[in-house]
């Protein structure tokens, strides 16, 4: 079924129509999700827009955006005795201010990877001794899973450290700080959980066209398509191309899981800074979950970036990556200086691996 | 992060699935498309363990078959 979503002949008439309705206008689309980073340099769709479309990418990855503050908490949190932290293999190399979680691994601290929260939980079940603390990161792609863990009554010795954060209200606060963007292509999965409800407040409020799209060639061309179209015809609305998988209110029962278990709350976005109602915290009556109120930890907000890594900048789209004076010198996903550098979908990491030894970046 | 991955569902038991990604066949939870009626033989995309959404694939024709009616005017 995918497959006619990568049919060559559809790509390349998408593309001769996004040049023939650009022509006379400038566009800059924002994504924000670390898969249409991928998709988008993967196939060099980027190589196949007219110079007048730029599409660069947004703080689509969670990993990315966790601050290291918070990092060094769960690091220096695995180093107690009878703890156990569970985590995402994405976020284990991430250098928090002072430490990592492998770092906090090599010295002993009990870090395991788990392809999802369930299994942290059915190794809290195991391990009746010990402390289980699920470090649960994500956007509300990620979020529905803890609150369905939480709902179901997990074990006393469990507990998760809360960092999910909020697409929406990123997005608000790149258009309110008046950076230089025309539309935005929304995240796919994260809409699957959202619905498209969510962005048709912002295109309104903002005047910004966006789209929800999937993430296969077509799906990403298609969207530009549609952001371009609507700037030509002074509209901003928002579209729907991945109805296959996005319906307009979402996916009810996770959001009904999200809050019945968590509130909104201010958050901290690494090279960003804090972000209005941009995070998730579990509610009080699940506090015995909570590993803040649990072990009583005090959650700095602070922020710190590695001297010299542009990822703040990369994040908000103002600098590509190649321009990092860092990127692929001292930063490279083997030896990664700044957190986009360290995740799979990392804008810095995804930028290194597929673009570096294009043919076009070559005769340069 | 946030991806999540086509798989067919080849066995339903309450509300766990076994699903097939690319031949590899795992386990996943369909706690979140309870109310989406998946059926053995359907696509769900999954997530850390869980089904997110079940994929309508006519959707997917409809939205080619505009597109490609779009496309070829003019
Ligand atoms: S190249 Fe490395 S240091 Fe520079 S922005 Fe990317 S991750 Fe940060």
């Amino acid at each position: 079924m995918l497959s006619k979503f990568r049919d060559r002949e559809l790509v390349r008439k998408v593309t001769e129509r996004i040049l023939e309705e650009s022509r006379g206008i400038s566009v800059r689309i924002m994504h924000v999700c670390g898969t249409h980073e991928w998709t988008i340099t993967h196939f060099g769709i980027r190589d196949l827009l007219p110079e007048n479309i730029e599409v660069v990418a947004g703080p689509g990855c969670p990993v990315c955006v966790t601050p290291g503050s918070e990092i060094d908490l769960i690091a220096e949190l695995s180093q107690r005795d009878g703890v156990i932290v569970t985590t995402f293999g994405d976020v284990i190399r991430v250098p928090g201010t002072r430490t990592s979680l492998s770092e906090a691994k090599t010295r002993g601290g009990d870090v395991r990877l788990v392809y999802g929260i369930e299994e942290a939980v059915r190794i809290a079940r195991q391990e009746k001794g010990k402390e289980v603390v699920h470090f649960s990161i994500g956007f509300e792609t990620t979020a529905p899973m803890a609150a369905v863990e939480i709902l179901k009554g997990p074990p006393e010795n469990f507990s998760i450290f809360s960092t999910h954060k909020l697409i929406p209200p990123a997005m608000e606060f790149l258009l309110k700080s008046g950076l230089s963007l025309d539309g935005f292509i929304c995240p796919g999965h994260v809409s699957t959980i959202i619905g498209v409800r969510p962005y048709r407040r912002l295109a309104e409020k903002y005047r910004k066209p966006m789209v929800v799209a999937g993430f296969e060639p077509l799906d990403v061309m298609l969207g530009i398509l549609s952001v371009v179209r609507q700037i030509r015809d002074d509209k901003w609305g928002v579209e729907n191309e991945y109805t296959r998988a996005v319906r307009e209110e979402g996916n009810v029962i996770a959001l009904k899981s999200i809050s019945e278990v968590f509130e909104v709350a201010d958050a901290w976005w690494r090279g960003i800074g804090r972000i209005e109602s941009s995070g998730l915290r579990l509610r009080g009556r699940f506090k015995d979950f909570d590993v803040v109120s649990k072990f009583g930890l005090e959650v700095p907000s602070e922020d710190y970036m590695p001297e010299g890594c542009g990822c703040g900048e990369v994040l908000k789209g103002v600098m590509k990556p190649e321009d990092c004076p860092l990127f692929g010198k001292e930063c490279t996903p083997n030896r990664p200086i700044g957190p986009c550098m360290v995740s799979l979908e990392g804008t810095c990491s995804i930028v290194y691996k597929y673009r570096r030894f294009r043919p076009k970046d070559a005769e340069k | 992060m946030c991806l999540a991955i086509p798989a067919k569902v080849v066995r339903i038991e309450g509300d766990r699935a076994e699903i097939e990604v690319g031949g590899v066949r795992r386990e996943a939870s369909l706690a979140l498309v309870a109310d989406a009626g998946v059926s053995v033989g359907d696509y769900v995309l999954v997530h850390t363990g869980y089904a997110i959404a079940k994929i309508r694939e006519d959707e997917a024709e409809e939205i080619l078959k505009a597109w490609k009616e779009v496309l070829s005017e003019g």
